[in-house]
């Protein structure tokens, strides 16, 4: 159990700065207000309901906006006194983890409960997944009555559950408009902590769960979650062929999914090898490399928009594109100067910059979270091994020594400072990270197939990788501790995931 | 389609053999009053044979040459003339037997002197995605410097690398990776 070591006060500012841009693949909005709702809860200044501007996202035609209200909720010891922040934290006995309990939802319009079920069932998966709270498994809630309203809830029963917290929501539907409300309640204290009403497009109900996950996280933990981040990968599920070519080949398009394997969908569709996607920090874009024109070349779709974008048309073969953290520029590998080399240049494809030269092959670059260094792959020891430079090429020095052979170097977000990359462990790979602080270096799976490819969450708390242990390619993620492995693909062969920040 | 290449072929054939015939009907004739020189006799027709051998063997290319014309750059391919050049675990180096599959690639560019080919580096599930992509590259780079040393002009040379995304043998075993690991000539061109 990892705690990420953000006081609120850094949470705030981060969230602020570096969260909303990300909002954009499901609600900008409700970043910018889940600021706000920070600032005020910690603040304490929401005795009264807080009504948000009335803000509407541009609307985007894969991203569900919701909007959200924030609820009253009452805070215990609240008066004139500012109520702590430690007042709205809900804790377990001492030394256990906080227990949690999320029912199905109570539908307030016939005709909803799968939605409330639906619902309940992925905040659950949610709240489990950052592991910051023990979730009690929902089929043991048949013993406790069903709350039809706030008032309602069966403390005592939730108590001898176990439940030191329990999530209330109820589900109104209006039109195709869905109305979710999501309380919190402290069993012990009988109060609610949190209150929020999302509503928006009922399209995909596993959305609002996701955003009461994070803003859940955020205000228990000051954690940012990953529930509303998506992973982008290859997949040859469609088993078309590649045009062109006598030979059997599987095209490879990349798709997209939620971080927990639901919505999977596909954003290339030319019949030919679309590769190695990654997403850019605001989340709008997606760069990968594609072999539409009989060689791999860099594209960048704007995935909402229906644009792409071809920075390096026209020169070289060029692939493995990696955005710089603040998505002005893009590192990748190419061979136009006669073999493989890392290069920079702006996301329009401007002012390029040569940053290795070596006879060797060097390839697959990661930029450092401060955007000041970049670590890649180079076989000039003799054998593929991960090197470190600063982003002007400068400053180089090898990173891994004890490994045989190690590639696709994966930089971690803050607060943590690591480099994950897959180092051959006998026949296949495993996923090992590398600590820049102290030179160690932690193994992450254990020889379950061949492990590549990691790629870290935003929260850098899990990384997603591509494994073989199926018998096909598939992505997983798992815990930075190696725990909680989870698979998201299972159709044809599916590898180099990238986290959406 | 297929018919009317058998036809060609057929045809060629035909033709080859009637030339045959041809050249071995004078050396008969005049042999035929003159009951001495059996031995003589005997010499043109033992000749004959490697002729008519040295034909057969080298009958495919003129033949091949002709009913390319016929032929689209897939249906080449799908019987490519040209020999994958297989490489050795993590290696870009061409090792002997390698240099003799590249020279006889060499040898049909010689002969096609119009032709360009792409070489496709391909490699097995035992490197990484990302570092073969780079490796299938150099794979491919090698087998291009290895016929350039050899005189093929440069510019009817294009390499490209597929990594390991497109493997010939789906199989998990050093069959498979052998097979894998290659430079794969593809007629692009002609």
């Amino acid at each position: 159990m990892t705690n990420t070591a953000l006081t609120p006060g850094t949470t705030r500012s981060s969230r602020a700065v570096t969260a909303s841009p990300r909002r954009g693949t499901v609600t900008a909005v409700a970043t910018i207000l889940a600021g706000i709702l920070a600032l005020g809860l910690l603040s304490g200044a929401l005795r009264a309901a807080v009504l948000p501007p009335p803000l509407v996202a541009a609307p985007t035609p894969a991203a569900a906006v919701l909007v959200r209200q924030v609820l009253e909720v009452q805070t215990p010891g609240a008066g004139q006194q500012q109520p702590s922040e430690i007042g709205l934290r809900i804790t377990g006995d001492p030394g256990a983890p906080t227990s949690y309990a999320v029912p199905d939802f109570i539908a307030l319009t016939p005709g909803t409960e799968e939605i409330g079920r639906t619902i309940g069932e992925v905040l659950w998966q949610d709240l489990n997944f950052e592991r910051e709270f023990y979730l009690i498994p929902r089929d043991t809630y048949g013993s406790v009555p069903v709350a039809r309203g706030p008032t309602q809830i069966p403390f005592d029963a939730w108590r001898e559950l176990g439940a030191d917290a329990v999530v209330f929501g109820t589900i109104r539907r209006d039109g195709d408009t869905l109305r979710v409300e999501v309380r919190l309640f402290n069993v012990r204290s009988r109060q609610s902590v949190f209150g929020i009403e999302y509503s928006g497009s009922d399209r995909d109900p596993r959305q609002y769960a996701h955003a009461a996950s994070d803003d859940i996280h955020l205000q228990q933990r000051a954690l940012n979650g990953v529930a509303r981040t998506r992973i982008a990968f290859a997949s040859d599920r469609n088993r078309e062929s590649v045009v062109g070519t006598v030979e059997v080949r599987d095209v490879k398009e990349v798709y997209i999914t939620d971080y927990d394997g639901a919505n999977q969908r596909r954003i290339t569709a030319n019949r030919q090898l679309n590769i190695t996607p990654v997403w850019s920090p605001d989340g709008r874009a997606i760069a990968y490399t594609s072999y539409r024109r009989g060689y791999p070349d860099v594209f960048i779709a704007y995935i909402y928009e229906g644009r792409q974008e071809t920075p390096t048309e026209g020169v070289g073969q060029n692939f493995l594109p990696a955005w710089s953290p603040d998505g002005t520029q893009i590192a990748f590998t190419s061979n136009r100067d006669g073999n493989s080399e890392i290069y920079v240049m702006n996301s329009d494809g401007s002012n390029v910059r040569r940053l290795t030269s070596n006879p060797a092959i060097d390839v697959t670059p990661t930029w450092s979270p401060t955007g000041t260094q970049i670590a890649f792959t180079s076989d000039r020891s003799g054998s593929p091994q991960i090197y470190l430079m600063g982003a002007d090429g400068l400053n180089l020095r090898r990173v891994t020594l004890e490994e045989s052979y190690a590639d696709r170097p994966t930089w971690s977000p803050a607060p943590f400072n690591e480099i994950a990359f897959a180092s051959r462990t006998g026949p296949g790979y495993d996923i090992k990270t590398y600590d820049l602080a102290t030179g160690v270096v932690r193994q992450i799976t254990f020889g379950q197939g061949s492990n590549e490819s990691p790629a870290f969450s935003p929260n850098g708390r899990h990384i997603a990788f591509t494994s073989s242990r199926t018998g096909s390619q598939q992505i997983f993620t798992v815990g930075r501790d190696g725990r909680n492995v989870r698979q998201l693909t299972r159709n044809g062969n599916n590898n180099t995931p990238s986290w959406s920040r | 389609m297929q018919n009317m290449q058998d036809i060609v072929g057929v045809v060629l054939v035909g033709t080859l053999l009637a030339a045959c015939g041809g050249n071995e009907a004078p050396a008969v004739e005049p042999v035929a009053p003159t009951p001495e020189p059996p031995p003589l006799v005997e010499a043109p027709i033992a000749e004959p044979p490697p002729l008519v051998a040295e034909i057969v063997s080298d009958a495919p290319p003129p033949l091949v040459e002709d009913t390319i014309e016929n032929r689209s750059l897939d249906e080449i391919n799908l019987e490519s003339p040209f020999t994958p050049v297989f490489f050795g675990l993590d290696s870009f180096v061409l090792d002997a037997e390698a240099q003799q599959m590249a020279a006889a690639n060499a040898e049909l560019l010689y002969q096609f002197p119009t032709w360009v080919v792409t070489i496709e580096g391909h490699c097995d599930e035992r490197g990484t995605a990302e570092y073969n992509l780079a490796l299938g590259e150099r794979r491919a780079q090698a087998v291009k410097a290895y016929l350039v040393s050899l005189g093929i002009e440069e510019s009817r040379i294009l390499t490209v690398s597929y990594g390991k995304e497109f493997p010939f043998d789906p199989g998990h075993d050093e069959q498979a990776w052998a097979a894998n690991r290659r430079g794969h000539f593809v007629l692009t061109s002609r």
